[in-house]
């Protein structure tokens, strides 16, 4: 059964099509979001209404109306002197041409002819628009209104750097979770996850209610906790593997670049630190902080460092060197540690524990990400030297919060995540970004950014900021501004065929993490294991 | 199925209308309803009765009678000097086996009987509404309204539900005089 709603009445690419309901349709069951199919001559189009208005055929019915309270005069003018109409963006082409047949929904580059009947889409439209849950596609949540899984092509997903937005509280985190959850078992790639709150490993907190699994919960097997404070991850009960630290030696005056405005630096303090690594070599952090004053004062002496400049950049150095998990030497190297978690396929994720400041974040993730990166882009370089697919490292996917602080225009040529999000998939990395503040985040990172998710934002810059760029902005920023505060997303760009505002599925209850794990490639296979031993 | 009694005569016809004179005196067919002559459909659309002769007007004759009934006893001449003619606005015609709702490509015949036509005619005749236009737009004897509504009035009466029928006759109008909502709203107060 077809449900038919109207015919096209007029239309025009840019700015969307009018439909004219019939009269048996009432005007109050169109709600702005649902999706509609219109049936063209050669081929059919998806699209979304956006508007619903009303219309009358003669301005004087709005002048003296009719007595509406006689229900013959009231049916007879239903639908013909007055009558509902939609107005629908068309999205997407399915069906039709040889093209679309070949390969899927297209993006719409006409528009419907005339009269072209408008019908409700069916579940077998949506299923070839949202896709169905495959080997690479996670159901992500459903579309607002609507039963229809809304599934993403996780393989697709990690190609590109992605963006996950919202102010506080909308169920960032919990988003995050579940692409998280998605890209540990439906894509190749591996995770390394910066957790500023301590909220993905273990166990992360809810609003309202009891605090829900983390990954090495639910993935115990592919999952690695790293830490840099022991105490609090003990304190937690989390079952950690490796408890990070990082040495004097392993910090450059590129990582006190980006911490500047961070560590209220002025530019001439970051020019000294940079003299005093080419003066004092390697070991030039612990030398700076331990070396008495006389000794330092005779090291100013040899150089052009004003003594302000150095008192401004000892000051910066001393709030890193309290940081506990900065040790004069460290005695593992951690970046062979997460490349050998990560090389086995294993998800990497880094809790901060009681290190919540930024300086804390800013350092460790920039340092880290960038010698991993460099590691792959060395692997990566042979691979492609030796022309062995098998030689490639794992496609990684860094996931960092607070993401403006990394990639604001100041700091996103310094630092290693503007890179990543620049160069892309080159080197196998891209990034996760997670933040609330999209305005902040450099332009030039925001335009390579492959898919976005956005949970509710009000901030007029960061609205723009999201949306730059993507066609249809207008209804896109009105279907934003109205999401719920919480639990509902848009999620637009390259691994989905068209915008949707969707609803997260469920996390939380015994049923949800059930479903997330049947949901594994090897679910059926393992169970069929566990059968067998168990029955011998 | 048996041809129903002929009941006027056509005495002058026309491409949209023709009058006829019915063969009993006052005995004219309903305003609105449906007759037919030869092949030619029509909506009886104003009737009138006059003396024969056009110069001669009739003359009271009431006084010493009691009723009215009895003018005419008194004066048998009467119903053979007076007589009742109609004007029916031709609104389609029998095109071999189909029936078109649109003007016929000759005007009826003088002296063509003319028949009322019975329910199940008028339920066949009114399963469309092209006639709708027809009379909109024709000049006629009664404003036009007027004879829509009476037109529908009389027709819903051969149709199992009236009401339906008058909605969906409702709507075809509203789709006529979409720009003129004031006459639709005429049109529609005198349906019911």
């Amino acid at each position: 059964m077809t449900a038919r709603l109207g015919i096209v009445t007029a239309a025009s690419l840019e700015k969307g099509v009018d439909v004219r309901l019939d009269s048996p349709v009432s005007v109050e069951d169109m709600v702005v979001g649902r999706y509609v199919t219109i049936e063209g001559r050669q081929r059919r189009f998806f699209g979304m209404i956006t508007d619903v208005s009303l219309g009358v055929t003669d301005p004087h019915l709005a002048v003296s109306p009719p007595d509406v309270a006689d229900p013959f005069i009231a049916e007879v003018l239903t639908g013909t002197s007055t009558f509902g109409t939609i107005h629908v963006t068309p999205m997407l082409t399915i069906g039709g041409d040889a093209e679309t047949v070949l390969e899927g929904p297209q993006p719409v580059k006409t528009i419907p002819a005339h009269f072209s009947a408008v019908n409700l889409a069916a579940e077998g439209d949506m299923d070839l628009v949202f896709g169905e849950e495959d080997k690479q596609r996670f159901n992500i949540g459903n579309p607002l209104d609507m039963e229809t899984k809304l599934c993403l092509d996780l393989e697709e997903f990690v190609k590109r750097s992605n963006g996950i937005f919202g102010k506080s509280g909308t169920g960032k985190t919990f988003l995050t979770r579940i692409l998280l959850i998605g890209m540990l078992q439906k894509s190749k790639a591996v995770n390394l996850i910066f957790d500023m709150h301590n909220e993905y490993g273990w166990s992360g907190t809810r609003e309202g209610g009891p605090p829900v699994k983390g990954l090495k919960q639910l993935f115990g097997s592919r999952v690695a906790v790293f830490t840099l404070d022991e105490e609090s991850s003990r304190r937690r009960k989390v079952s950690t593997d490796f408890v990070v630290k990082i040495g004097f030696d392993e910090i450059t005056p590129e990582d006190i670049a980006i911490l500047r405005a961070t560590l209220n630096l002025t530019e001439l303090a970051v020019e000294a630190a940079y003299q005093l690594r080419k003066s004092l070599g390697k070991d030039w952090l612990r030398q700076v902080l331990q070396r008495s004053d006389e000794e330092l004062e005779e090291l100013l002496k040899e150089s052009s460092i004003h003594e302000s400049s150095f008192q401004s950049l000892k000051r910066g150095l001393g709030t890193i060197g309290r940081l506990g998990f900065v040790v004069p030497e460290a005695h593992e190297d951690t970046v062979k540690h997460i490349l050998d978690c990560l090389d086995r396929g294993l998800n990497v994720v880094l809790e901060f524990g009681r290190y919540r400041e930024i300086a804390a974040y800013l350092l460790v993730a920039n340092m880290l990400s960038r010698r991993i990166y460099a590691r792959y882009q060395q692997r990566m370089e042979e691979a492609i030297a030796a022309d062995k697919e098998a030689m490639k490292p794992r496609p990684l996917v860094i996931t960092i919060e607070e993401a403006h602080k990394f990639l604001n225009p100041e700091v996103a040529g310094k630092t290693i995540f503007g890179t990543i999000a620049r160069e892309m998939r080159k080197y196998n990395v891209s990034l996760l970004v997670i933040d609330q503040r999209p305005s902040g985040i450099d332009e030039e990172v925001m335009s390579q950014l492959g898919t976005k998710i956005t949970c509710l934002l009000d901030n007029e810059k960061d609205i723009d900021s999201v949306l730059a760029g993507v066609s249809g902005k207008s209804e896109l920023k009105s279907v934003l501004a109205r999401l719920a505060p919480k639990q509902q997303a848009l999620i637009f760009g390259h691994a989905v065929p068209m915008p949707v505002a969707f609803q997260p599925r469920e996390y939380g209850s015994a049923q949800s993490y059930k479903s997330f794990l049947d949901a594994g490639p090897d679910a059926a296979g393992q169970a069929e294991k566990d059968i067998e031993e168990l029955w011998g | 199925m048996a041809e129903p009694a002929k009941i006027a005569e056509v005495i002058e016809a026309g491409t949209a209308q023709f009058a006829a004179q019915c063969y009993e005196l006052y005995g004219l067919p309903p305003l609105g309803s449906l007759v037919r002559t030869g092949d030619t459909y029509g909506i009886v659309a104003g009737a009138a009765t006059s003396s024969l002769e056009p110069g001669r007007r009739p003359i009271a004759r009431g006084r010493d009678e009691a009723t009215e009934e009895a003018v005419y006893q008194s004066s048998p001449q009467l119903s053979k000097l007076l007589r009742s003619e109609f004007a029916a606005a031709v609104v389609g015609y029998q095109d071999g086996d189909a029936r078109r709702q649109y003007l016929p490509p000759y005007p009826a015949r003088i002296h063509g009987f003319v028949y009322l036509c019975q329910p199940d005619e008028v339920r066949e005749f009114s399963r469309s509404f092209g006639f709708l236009n027809i009379l909109l737009n024709a000049s006629l004897p009664v404003p036009a309204g007027e004879l829509i509504a009476a037109a529908l009035r009389r027709m819903s009466r051969a149709h199992d539900d009236p009401r339906a029928f008058l909605v969906a006759a409702g709507k075809e109008l509203a789709n006529l005089l979409s720009a003129d909502f004031i006459t639709l709203k005429n049109i529609l107060g005198r349906l019911q």
